[in-house]
């Protein structure tokens, strides 16, 4: 079993969209992961049937029990985070600042703060229309630990490519270079890095890549809408040749990947013209690329 | 007046309003324009200016002291972030997951543990005309963008006077970015585009926003391509609509070597001047 992570650094390059279009071309070999907890939107694509249904806990929160509370304020002068409100000589938490460090309930004095584990999301294991399965997952509004998330839906996703024999699993990663992305990374084989030719997605592509690095996994690449900006195309190709990254291919700026997606199909599923060959051919590129 | 523009999705054209709309504003109004979208900051790309201050930020993290360790094994027991373990003789501390709550050297009963200042980022800070442009980024590795995002906050309430419109780019998402990006503005605007992908994180990010009991606005984004849902969408939950923007392979164009769209293309300069408005509105009904 082996993983190919999707990931763009800059968000909206097409990295859903492409994902998702592999996921139909790979069938029922490809169990597919959507850690994009943040912005789940595969689903949308890909027709989940929910089936399974589990919540997801990580991190604390503290709680004052009023009852016990001596109003001593060493909770208050611990915390680093604002996370301890006073209101008229009432210490509460601020549910939204609070870290869940702990550090308040180890100072108390009389036990009044407890740390209650924190539900941050839902995760789901979903039959699609590919024939095969899909874990995905919702984070809670405002939630941390995202990455915690992303590292359970992988888990699992990589646990039923085992059980099932499954030849692949594809990882739809979140956009930054922050924890998410970091958690998505880690054990993959092959890394497809999807970047558009604008000043900013070129300047994500190397940030986001500089992360790949210390990882040391085989990286490839799509230039997407390769032809908005034909200068920064070729600064990106120069990149891409320095740092042996495979040239996985290049795709025209079209709207029907947007039109696909309104009609709720992938774009090997909705044209049938060019654009659906240079898909496949970078699914087929990625085959052969992933070590 | 803070003004938060954010989006539930990557890619809707956070930065592209950002710095179209700032630097607009700024022909008429003092500015600031503050990239918090630490993880991969692009708003600079578009601002140019002269840099008038450059700063490496900090986060705190324990440094272990090992001449009066007992090897008691406190720190260990009391970080829930399993930043700090004991393997056997040595305590290791492990920077990245460090939340910087600062338990483990407080607690610790021999002071074995001070907190130093490890670089987490890198802060400028540009002048141009009317414009004050700051942003930070992110030394790729470091995981946490929160506290970076909270002190280059601190940076610009403690440089600029309140009554400055100031916009802030804020990161995609939903999670704790985003939180902190958003928590203090007074407004925050969204920008999504008109398909099922923008609808859905748009849905995500208003409620996220109405948690934070925040006012929104939206703008949209490629409007004209994809379908009326978004539009409908914002006429029935009653959120204001300031601006659309129209879908066109020359806005990429422009956008993509680094211009400003509004310059070139009048139709984009009059959805600016609607915001333009809407802010103004807001400063006036704020001062009342």
């Amino acid at each position: 079993m082996k993983e190919i992570v999707v990931i763009s650094g800059k968000g909206g390059t097409g990295k859903t969209s492409l994902t998702a279009s592999f996921a139909v071309l790979g069938g029922e070999d490809v169990i597919v992961a959507d850690c994009d907890v943040d912005a789940a939107d595969m689903h949308l694509l890909l027709e989940p049937d929910f089936e399974e249904s589990e919540d997801f806990y990580s991190g604390e929160l503290a709680y004052i029990s009023q009852n016990e509370c001596i109003q001593c304020g060493k909770c208050f002068d611990v915390c680093r985070f604002n996370g301890i409100d006073v209101v008229n000589g009432k210490y509460t938490v601020n549910e939204l600042n609070c870290e869940g460090c702990g550090y308040c309930a180890r100072v108390c004095p009389t036990e009044a703060i407890t740390n209650k584990p924190l539900k941050v999301g839902k995760w789901y294991t979903s039959n699609i229309k590919t024939g095969s399965i899909m874990v995905h997952a919702k984070l809670g509004i405002g939630a941390d630990n995202s990455g915690k998330l992303v590292a359970k839906v992988k888990n699992e996703a990589k646990e039923i490519a085992e059980d099932e024999f499954k030849d692949y699993v594809i990882v739809d990663g979140s956009p930054g270079v922050g924890c998410p992305v970091v958690s998505s990374l880690s054990g993959a084989k092959f890394v497809v890095l999807v970047t558009e030719p604008s000043v900013s997605g070129f300047h994500d592509l190397k940030r986001v890549y500089e992360l790949v690095k210390k990882f040391n996994i085989k990286t490839g690449c799509i230039i997407n809408k390769f032809d908005i900006n034909k200068t920064i195309t070729q600064k990106i190709e120069l990149f891409l040749a320095k740092e042996n990254i495979v040239h996985i291919s290049s795709l025209p700026y079209n709207e029907d990947f947007t039109k696909a997606m309104t009609a709720g199909l992938t774009i090997v599923e909705y044209s049938n013209n060019q654009l659906k060959e240079l898909v496949i051919n970078s699914w087929n590129t990625i085959l052969e690329s992933v070590p | 007046m803070k003004i938060a523009i954010a989006s539930g999705k990557g890619g809707t054209g956070k930065t592209t309003l950002s710095t179209n709309l700032a630097a607009y504003l700024s022909e008429h109004e003092e500015v600031v324009l503050c990239d918090l979208d630490v993880e991969e900051p692009n708003s600079g790309l578009f601002i140019k200016g002269n840099l008038v201050h450059k700063q490496d930020m900090y986060k705190m993290i324990p440094e272990w002291n090992e001449n009066d360790c007992k090897l008691c094994g406190n720190c260990q027991k009391v970080c829930n972030f399993h930043a700090i373990i004991q393997l056997g003789p040595t305590i290791m501390v492990f920077p990245e997951l460090c939340h910087s709550c600062y338990a483990c050297s407080e607690l610790c009963p021999t002071s074995s543990l001070p907190m130093v200042p490890k670089k987490m980022g890198e802060l400028v800070h540009y002048q141009k005309d009317n414009l004050s442009f700051i942003e930070s980024k992110l030394v790729i590795g470091e995981e946490q963008a929160v506290p970076l995002i909270a002190q280059t906050q601190k940076y610009i309430d403690d440089n600029f006077q309140n009554n400055i419109i100031k916009l802030f780019d804020s990161p995609p998402g939903t999670s704790c970015p985003v939180i902190e990006a958003t928590k203090d503005a007074d407004v925050v605007i969204l920008v999504t585009e008109p398909t099922p992908f923008g609808l859905h994180d748009l849905k995500l990010a208003v409620e996220t926003m109405r948690e934070l009991n925040k006012k929104i606005a939206v703008v949209v984004n490629r409007y004209g391509i994809g379908n009326d849902d978004v539009i409908d969408y914002c006429n029935s939950e009653k959120i204001p609509l300031l601006a659309k923007i129209p879908n066109s392979r020359r806005i990429a164009e422009i956008y993509s070597s680094g211009n400003l769209i509004y310059k070139e293309l009048p139709e984009v300069k009059q959805q600016l001047e609607n915001i333009k408005i809407f802010i103004m509105n807001e400063i006036e009904e704020g001062a009342k």
